[in-house]
């Protein structure tokens, strides 16, 4: 999982979990991803909201958020943020 | 018991109560002797009370809860600038009651802190159609302050009526003399749920019609005096020691901050400094806030919690998501003063002491330890 320049992203989809569970997917999924990696969490859950960039910036993550119909996409750049 | 949002009673607050149930049962608005002895009782009591925000006792009325208070206070403003528009400015952080009523606009942002964006404040009230402006003194659930006085000036020159939210500091930190129209609750010094509406004198305020029978006509229905007796009672009782429990507070809150901080992957909420001296909150990465209460009530320890999980409605705190923080896995103490909970000192210890295993046990149980 750590090409992560070549063929998709690893996709996540968390949509009708609550929380902290899409959190807890995205964070073990990450754990096996080298920096530079990104993963895609499909999440619908009004916490997650709030609770995924929290994370990311915890964790020192990149992250873009796009609001779909009724859910989100988060895409996670592994290691690409500023952490705190 | 670290969750002193609503009680318990001061103790001689509550024995105020048990001997005003024979002494101040009547309608106040009654002519026969009990009520007149109500309505006797009731005007002491409105004297200290208005003393306690800084207003004259005719204009202070009394209310069901702080609900209805902020709800009644903010209509007011709101019902007399009618004609210059209904727009509430209010910040992403106060309480839902008054969100609620805010209509579309946007709240103002704030910072991770919980602290109002000032520049964008400033901009909303200067803004067209603005009937009124609300904010809070210190949040109740982060216990972040505002600056109050700099946003009065803000709302002074746009010529914008200012609603002062002070139903989680009243008695904890000093009031600003400023707004025109302050709410507080007994709740928040040691009284029972009673809400207090100040509209200061000069104030356009008025509510839609049918006129209101009691309390200057903005309430339904007379306070029970017995309630009111007991909130003047707290209020005395707890104003002398006010500063003093205050500090206490400020170093009680100290401990749990650093050792929630302390715990890998907390996170504390709120400004360290600027804060009410009685409410922290943290959040714990990884970690479900129901099964957290639980673990914590299993130690004998009575918490709240802003996480979706533990409220009725499944929705996280909109004070905390405002924030960007996390909104699972939170904790929230609001501390009791030491003289409504003599033990508040050993509840706290015992909370510091707990909450390392408590969160690494509820980690485990959820499979989240090594993440």
């Amino acid at each position: 999982m750590s090409d992560a320049g070549h063929g998709a992203p690893p996709l996540l989809d968390a949509r009708g979990t609550r929380c902290p569970v899409p959190v807890i997917r995205a964070a073990r999924a990450c754990r096996d991803l080298d920096d530079g990696a990104t993963l895609v969490l499909l999440a619908d859950d009004e916490a997650a909201r709030s609770d995924v960039p929290a994370w990311a910036r915890m964790r020192g993550h990149g992250l873009t958020v796009e609001d779909e119909d009724g859910w989100t996409r988060y895409t996670v750049l592994v290691g690409g943020g500023s952490p705190d | 018991m670290l969750d002193a949002s609503r009680g318990p009673l001061h103790p001689l607050a509550a024995a105020t109560l048990t001997g005003a149930l024979d002494a101040a049962w009547a309608d106040p608005s009654r002519r026969h002797a009990p009520g007149r002895r109500s309505r006797s009782l009731l005007d002491t009591t409105r004297s200290v009370l208005a003393g306690a925000m800084g207003v004259r006792p005719d204009d202070l009325s009394l209310h069901a809860g702080a609900e209805e208070a902020l709800v009644t206070g903010l209509t007011g403003l709101t019902h007399a600038r009618r004609r210059v528009g209904t727009v509430v400015v209010a910040t992403a952080v106060e309480r839902s009651v008054v969100l609620l009523r805010a209509g579309d606009a946007e709240p103002v942002p704030v910072d991770r802190l919980g602290r109002v964006d000032v520049d964008a404040f400033a901009a909303a009230v200067a803004g067209p159609g603005v009937a009124a402006a609300v904010v809070s003194t210190g949040n109740a659930e982060v216990g972040t302050t505002q600056p109050v006085e700099d946003l009065a000036a803000l709302c002074r020159d746009a010529g914008v009526p200012l609603l002062v939210d002070a139903t989680a500091s009243l008695g904890r930190s000093p009031l600003p003399a400023v707004g025109d129209v302050v709410v507080a609750d007994a709740a928040s010094f040691g009284g029972p749920p009673l809400g207090l509406l100040a509209v200061r004198p000069g104030v356009r305020w008025g509510l839609p019609a049918p006129r209101l029978e009691a309390e200057h006509g903005r309430a339904p229905a007379a306070p029970w005096v017995p309630l009111a007796l007991a909130a003047a009672e707290a209020w005395r009782q707890g104003e002398a020691a006010a500063d003093d429990d205050a500090s206490a507070a400020r170093d009680l809150v100290d401990r749990v901050r650093t050792a929630a901080s302390r715990v890998p992957d907390v996170e504390v909420v709120g400004d360290p400094a600027d804060r009410l001296p009685h409410v922290v909150t943290f959040s714990v990465l990884f970690a479900d806030g129901e099964v957290l209460l639980d673990e914590l009530a299993g130690h004998g320890l009575a918490v709240a919690s802003g996480s979706a999980c533990t409220s009725s409605a499944l929705r996280p705190s909109h004070v905390l998501a405002a924030m960007g923080v996390l909104t699972h896995g939170n904790v929230r103490v609001t501390l009791p003063l030491a003289s409504v909970s003599p033990d508040r000192e050993r509840d706290v210890d015992r909370l510091c002491t707990a909450l390392p295993e408590v969160v690494a046990a509820v980690r485990a149980r959820l499979g989240t330890d090594a993440l």
